[in-house]
């Protein structure tokens, strides 16, 4: 535990560390998440509360669920995190829990990306909230994250619920100061459990009558919501009324400070009740949320006038410019922004690989295999840019080996192949995995097998032989699971050794039989390799051929032009790992290991 | 107090995070409320970073908008002039004499910037240039204060105690980065100094 956390003063933390701390001074007992931007410091953070939450890495989102569900049955208050294409993986369980309904509290948090910094699609997931007819609390900066998570467990037990938390990048990522109170982290003592299966067990017999209690509930709920002080009316120049919610809240201030507000932390169910009070006294309405509109909607359902405007807000993330393009449009009083283009003629930044990692040898040797190579998703997605360019499709978690078996069972001519991280396979990797095996399909599956969670900074997987909290833990292998299911053609091959990866991929793309290939390379990263050793550039015997450059590690800068446009290939000490990956590459022998 | 607004940008590995983070406390302990946040993801080494800090009586909008820095501290001469429309008309820029080369440049797949001294200056021509990584290596003798000295530098702009600086990077590098303290101290005086 930090220093600060022991003293009741305000301190600074992120909306991540903030619903950490509210969980251990909620007394939750039992935490549980699969790593994913922006949520994964959530966990990150119940882990300095060990002592009172026991906390884990579930191997995905569906398993971190259950096992919170598990022990809100059991009367302990748990909670569960996840990026927002993390709840479509858990949707299965939430979507009858929210009929079973809570014993001890039950939070989960979806953390959304608007404005996709770092996912692959945007989604609101208010509206799955509101689909399993739970509660969704808003917060719209660090404190409101601290206090609407000891505000989630409350209202899960009293309404016998799961509550989402919906928290966003911004929301998140941003550090703001909290005010902790008497700060206290305690292990809570269960709600006895009692055995009781016509709650926990809906066969259609129990669950029809549950569908109508959850329809009750939110009846009951939304009276609740209506007194409740998450949301509140803050009075000011009553020509236009905001209705906002997160941190839109937070640009409304920013943007229209004078105008009545109505904040609204509790957003599902609607209290209907008080936007209809707070239309009525205000002369325009305007709702400001982020991405759908969701509140909108209702609110328009409700037979209540709403501003409607020119401005596009209702997609990609808010911000107080956009709204002071609303405040242009709508008042007149302040001028327009025009966002500043990027300035193309600067060069760039993007993501890469970094130097020697263990997967840039394998998109080499797929690339030049002429494969069809269904990708997943981890660090090993940039394998699809220049100058690799070795992938085809991604399109989520665990969806490479069944996308390759579509293919093939189409009858798609080829080389055919499927990559996913290890993380990955463990993921959702191991149901496609046995599903090929099952049919006979003739798939090749790829594990990019680098023994961490890499892309989302680091965490531990059942591979890495540590578990959140850094204790020990039993490793599992790969292709000891391939082999349990029956797989006959596993193959573990270093990823640093590129012949012998080429040989092996080749063989199992053409054996006409479901194969596994682990490419093992540790994530130089997370083992501390980064500098591990150093290549040079013989000068004299460069051809300035080009090849090398195809790897494109960031280690290789260009160095004399010998002939027009043919540079020689010099390489940076300060970048390089010493991973020979571009001296196998090198026809001439011109790059050697000096370190 | 009028809110202060103050964005960081470089490139991820140059401590800009940490250079937020004491800015932040430092505000914190000075009595303001403060708003801190990452703008571009962080995780990718060699990736432009932005981060914004923004601290006065009451702070709303945890991001700052476009062209409204009233301080901009840029770590990278190339990331200055990208990020220089973020600065307020009559905002200050803070730059440290550092160039890093892109991967996209060294490698060939996008030309290097022209005449970079002449886009700096055209972009922000009031800048006030510290030779961060030279006084750094050569008179902290420790290049990865580099940070620090910007951070100093930062200090001579705000309405901040200095004590508060000094507190807060106390606080940041406790435990067992204690050992770290001396050196970045010097780095943050001389920074200091040097504007
Ligand atoms: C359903 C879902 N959960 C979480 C994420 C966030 N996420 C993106 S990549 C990744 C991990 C990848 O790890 P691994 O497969 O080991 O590949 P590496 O990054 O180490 O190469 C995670 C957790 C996601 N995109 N989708």
């Amino acid at each position: 535990m930090n220093e600060e956390t022991k003293k009741p003063h305000k301190v600074f933390l992120s909306g991540n560390e903030a619903i950490a701390h509210g969980a251990a001074q909620a007394g939750c007992r039992v935490a549980s998440a699969y790593p994913g931007t922006p949520s994964t410091e959530i966990l990150e953070n119940i882990a300095k509360f060990k002592d009172t939450i026991n906390c884990e890495w579930a191997v995905n989102e569906k398993v971190a669920m259950e096992t919170a569900i598990g022990a809100s049955i059991g009367g302990a208050r748990s909670l569960c995190a996840m990026k927002h294409v993390g709840l479509n993986v858990a949707m299965d369980p939430l979507m009858t829990f929210c009929y079973v309904g809570a014993t001890g509290g039950f939070v989960f948090v979806s953390a959304d990306d608007p404005g996709m910094h770092s996912s692959q699609n945007e989604q609101d997931n208010r509206n799955l909230a509101k689909f399993a007819r739970i509660p969704i609390l808003e917060p719209s900066d660090s404190q409101e994250a601290y206090d609407m998570t000891q505000a989630a467990f409350e209202i899960s037990e009293k309404f016998r619920v799961p509550v989402m938390i919906r928290m966003t990048t911004r929301t998140s990522h941003s550090s703001s100061l909290v005010d902790l109170g008497d700060f206290k982290p305690a292990v809570r003592d269960l709600i006895p459990y009692v055995k009781d299966i016509k709650r926990t067990i809906p066969v259609p017999a129990f669950a029809k009558g549950q569908r109508l209690a959850a329809q009750e509930r939110t009846e009951t709920m939304r009276a609740a919501g209506e007194a409740s002080a998450l949301n509140r009316v803050e009075k000011g120049d009553s020509r236009l009324g905001f209705v906002t919610s997160a941190v839109a809240y937070q640009y409304v201030k920013e943007i229209f400070p004078e105008f009545s507000i109505l904040k609204l932390g509790w957003t599902n169910p609607l209290p209907r009740k008080l936007v209809e009070d707070f239309a009525k006294g205000v002369e325009r309405l305007v709702v400001v949320e982020e991405l759908d509109p969701f509140l909108e909607d209702q609110i328009k359902a409700m037979g209540i006038q709403v501003v409607g405007h020119e401005t596009e807000l209702n997609m990609l993330e808010l911000n107080a410019d956009r709204l002071q393009n609303l405040r242009h449009e709508l008042l007149g009083d302040v001028p327009a922004v025009t966002p500043a283009k990027p300035d193309a003629t600067l060069p760039t930044r993007p993501p890469t690989l970094c130097a020697g990692c263990g997967h840039r040898s394998v998109f080499y040797v797929l690339h030049k295999l002429g494969a069809i190579v269904n990708g997943d998703i981890g660090c090993y997605t940039l394998g699809a840019f220049a100058p690799l360019n070795a992938m085809d499709s991604t399109i989520c978690m665990g969806a490479s080996i069944n996308v390759s078996a579509g293919m093939k069972k189409a009858g798609v001519k080829g080389r055919i192949c499927s990559v996913l991280g290890d993380s990955t396979f463990f993921h959702s990797g191991l149901t496609g995995a046995l599903s090929a095996y099952y049919n006979g399909t003739p798939v090749t599956t790829v594990v990019l097998d680098n023994r961490i969670t890499a892309m989302t900074g680091q965490q531990d997987n059942p591979g890495t032989g540590r578990t959140l909290t850094g204790d020990p833990a039993p490793v599992t292998e790969i292709g000891e699971v391939a082999k349990a299911m029956g797989y006959r053609r596993v193959t573990t091959v270093s990823a640093d050794d590129m012949q012998e990866l080429e040989k092996t991929l080749a063989e199992a793309m053409d054996s006409g039989e479901p194969a596994l290939v682990i490419a093992h390379a540790p994530c130089r990263i997370a083992a501390k390799l980064t500098k591990e050793g150093l290549c040079e550039v013989d000068a004299s015997v460069c051809k300035a051929c080009g090849a090398c450059f195809r790897l494109g590690c960031p280690a290789m800068t260009r160095g004399a032009e010998i002939r027009k446009g043919a540079y020689q290939m010099k390489i940076d000490p300060t970048l390089c790992s010493g991973c020979k990956q571009c001296r196998q590459v090198c026809k001439f022998g011109a790059i050697k290991k000096v370190r | 107090m009028k809110t202060v607004n103050v964005s960081l940008v470089g490139v991820g590995g140059q401590g800009i995070i940490l250079t937020a983070d004491m800015l932040a406390k430092a505000a914190a302990l000075a009595g303001y409320e403060v708003k801190k946040s990452e703008i571009h993801g962080m995780s990718q080494r060699g990736g432009s970073v932005t981060s914004q800090v923004r601290f006065g009586d009451r702070v709303s909008s945890p991001i700052i908008q476009e062209g409204r820095s009233d301080i901009l501290v840029a770590f990278d001469r190339l990331e200055a002039v990208r990020t220089a429309h973020e600065l307020a008309p009559d905002g200050k820029a803070v730059v440290a004499n550092v160039d890093l080369v892109p991967v996209t440049v060294s490698s060939g797949l996008q030309p290097a910037v022209e005449d970079l001294d002449g886009r700096l200056k055209a972009a922000l021509p009031n800048a006030l240039v510290v030779d961060a990584m030279t006084i750094a290596r050569e008179q902290v003798g420790n290049e990865r204060t580099m940070n620090m000295v910007l951070a100093g530098a930062l200090a001579k702009l705000l309405p901040l105690p200095k004590e508060c600086w000094t507190e807060a990077m106390h606080q940041l590098l406790a435990g067992r980065k204690a050992k770290l303290i001396p050196a970045n101290e010097k780095a943050f005086e001389l920074g200091h100094a040097s504007v």
